[in-house]
């Protein structure tokens, strides 16, 4: 891992302006720097993370998703592990939309000048108005509407498994929204062009594809399930080919800009979903392995798109179907 | 980061000592823990540190499911990826001035005996009381001799040691303020001693550093990660009908 860093870090440095422009790409008209964004949910707000590396070389941060009160989460365990990845249910734990613009925000902001990703829950049309209202008076570049936590009862996910629902939060943020507004959308669904199109159609100026994919893990002496609500998101390289196979379906079908997300932990995964379609992605799981993971890819990523002849994020995009 | 096996061998019955040579700088306080990654396995496995010096670092593990297992092959020389410094340690500060007991059982022996050297560096005279199943998985006695008064061993089965639980072998009289690390049903009992102390808490984790909450717990006083408020968490900040 060290040596990765090290040859990254001086590679960067040698070839420091052509690698700007290279890496640049443009989210509903917000700028990143380069595509790698830490997933909402396995970061923290961010800041918990900045013993680890300077966050300034992120291309975006998207927060703990949030919701309009304080939530603990569900009980433990909320972890689970899986060939090739994971499993969780942590239920949405979070300090409320109220203390998460005055508390945690201020925080990241002390070591963090980038690009924020707000990542909005709830649990009615209402509740996700509310809380994208609140952010409306920060500096947040983009909301995430969360409709596809499958961790929490009667909340998240219902919103997006029928097109009909997740039109209708699409919809009701939009009206309220002043920043651009992405749509997560779940794996655990039967035609995710539609509910896709839909959000597109309300006026969603973007996507994240995927949220994690349910799953069960049980104890064989016990015979219970490993996890304390039973089912839990499965997350890690296990669910990378579903997500290149949903970003790529979505990808053919729209045109709003996608955030990939969905077991990426090297630049070739970064490579591959952004082929499939994505504009950006997200890095979830493997942050929580591996810290140094997006610092690592980052500056990895010039040198690997030189070596595939690649001459910019931005030619990468879709190049899978065009 | 990266970390070379110096040693790696059974010391009681499915209970290994592993010590590791690199930077171990991030090491604050006793009670912390490293987070291994482990050929194979998705998942970094949290581990107490049971001693550490300038260029290495002691834990001890127990083979308990597959990881653990992989983890015991490792071989003298082998690289290992490693968080270190995790955790908020034993807060020893409060221990001047006070009749203090360590009280450890199982695999929470390991974290006490780093905490043993400290006290015993810091001119605290302690006694320490630990508790095993049986004879066959007593470790770590030789590594806290050196550094405690009185060292009580009990055992569940009567085989080393007085029969029964740590609890019981605790004379409470004796003492002011305790440390613990043991099992949550060792750590529940010793809970309801009498006496102030701090104990260590474990908790399957994503990350081990902050930023997944997997391993929150509820205290009276608000929620905290067992991975970055805790592991230790004081025995006032806890109720055991609202920790996990």
């Amino acid at each position: 891992m060290t040596d990765i860093a090290q040859e990254g870090i001086t590679m960067n440095c040698s070839k420091q302006t052509s690698y700007n422009s290279i890496l640049t790409t443009t989210i509903a008209g917000v700028e990143l720097k380069n595509p790698v964004i830490p997933a909402s949910g396995c970061f923290g707000f961010g800041y918990e993370m900045s013993r680890f590396y300077d966050l300034n070389l992120l291309g975006a941060i998207a927060i703990k998703g949030t919701t309009s009160q304080p939530r603990y989460g569900n009980e433990l365990p909320r972890i689970a592990e899986c060939p090739s990845g994971m499993l969780n249910a942590i239920g949405l734990q979070n300090p409320g939309v109220k203390a998460v613009i005055r508390e945690e925000l201020p925080k990241l902001r002390d070591c963090y000048t980038g690009p924020v990703i707000a990542n909005i829950s709830g649990f009615s049309v209402d509740e996700y108005v509310e809380v994208a209202s609140y952010f409306n008076q920060t500096d947040v570049a983009i909301l995430e509407v969360n409709i596809s936590c499958p961790n929490a009862k009667d909340g998240g996910m219902v919103f997006g498994t029928t097109a009909e629902a997740a039109a209708e939060v699409t919809r009701a943020v939009k009206e309220v929204a002043e920043k651009p507004v992405f749509v997560k959308l779940t794996p655990n669904v039967t035609d995710i062009v539609s509910i896709a199109k839909s959000c597109e159609n309300e006026g969603a100026d973007g996507l994240t594809l995927i949220n994690t994919l349910l799953g069960m893990r049980i104890d064989p002496r016990s015979g219970k399930p490993i996890v304390s609500i039973g089912a839990a998101g499965l997350s890690g390289p296990a669910i990378k080919p579903v997500a290149v196979r949903i970003v790529y379906q979505v990808a053919t079908a729209v045109n709003i800009p996608i955030i990939g997300v969905g077991g990426i932990c090297c630049c070739d995964d970064v490579i591959e979903m952004i082929s499939a379609g994505a504009t950006a992605v997200q890095i979830g799981s493997a942050n929580l392995i591996n810290p140094y993971v997006a610092k690592e890819i980052i500056e990895l990523l010039p040198a690997k798109l030189v070596e595939y002849g690649i001459d910019s994020i931005n030619e990468c995009i879709g190049r899978s179907f065009r | 980061m990266n970390y070379t096996v110096l040693a790696n061998d059974m010391v009681a019955e499915q209970i290994y000592m592993m010590k590791i040579q690199g930077d171990s700088s991030s090491v604050t306080a006793p009670g912390q823990f490293i987070n291994i990654k482990i050929d194979g396995f998705y998942l970094r496995r949290p581990m107490s540190i049971a001693l550490w010096d300038n260029a290495s670092l002691t834990i001890f593990y127990r083979v308990v499911g597959e990881g653990t297992k992989q983890l015991s092959q490792y071989v003298t020389g082998q690289q290992l990826d490693l968080l270190t410094g995790l955790g908020n340690g034993y807060d020893i500060t409060v221990a001047s001035g006070q009749r203090v007991v360590l009280i450890g059982g199982g695999m929470g022996v390991a974290p006490l005996i780093g905490l043993a050297k400290t006290l015993s560096e810091m001119g605290i005279v302690f006694d320490t009381v630990v508790g095993f199943n049986r004879q066959q998985e007593v470790y770590g006695l030789k590594q806290i001799k050196p550094y405690t008064n009185r060292l009580m061993v009990a055992t569940v089965d009567g085989s080393l040691g007085m029969k029964g639980m740590v609890t019981q072998a605790v004379e409470v009289v004796n003492y002011d303020y305790y440390f613990s690390c043991g099992s949550e049903n060792m750590l529940r009992a010793v809970h309801t001693l009498p006496l102030k102390g701090q104990l260590s808490f474990e908790s399957r984790m994503g990350c081990g550093f902050g930023a997944c909450m997997g391993c929150s717990c509820r205290t009276l006083t608000g929620y905290a990660r067992i991975c970055v408020e805790g592991p230790i968490m004081r025995s006032d900040d806890i109720s055991f009908n609202e920790v996990h």
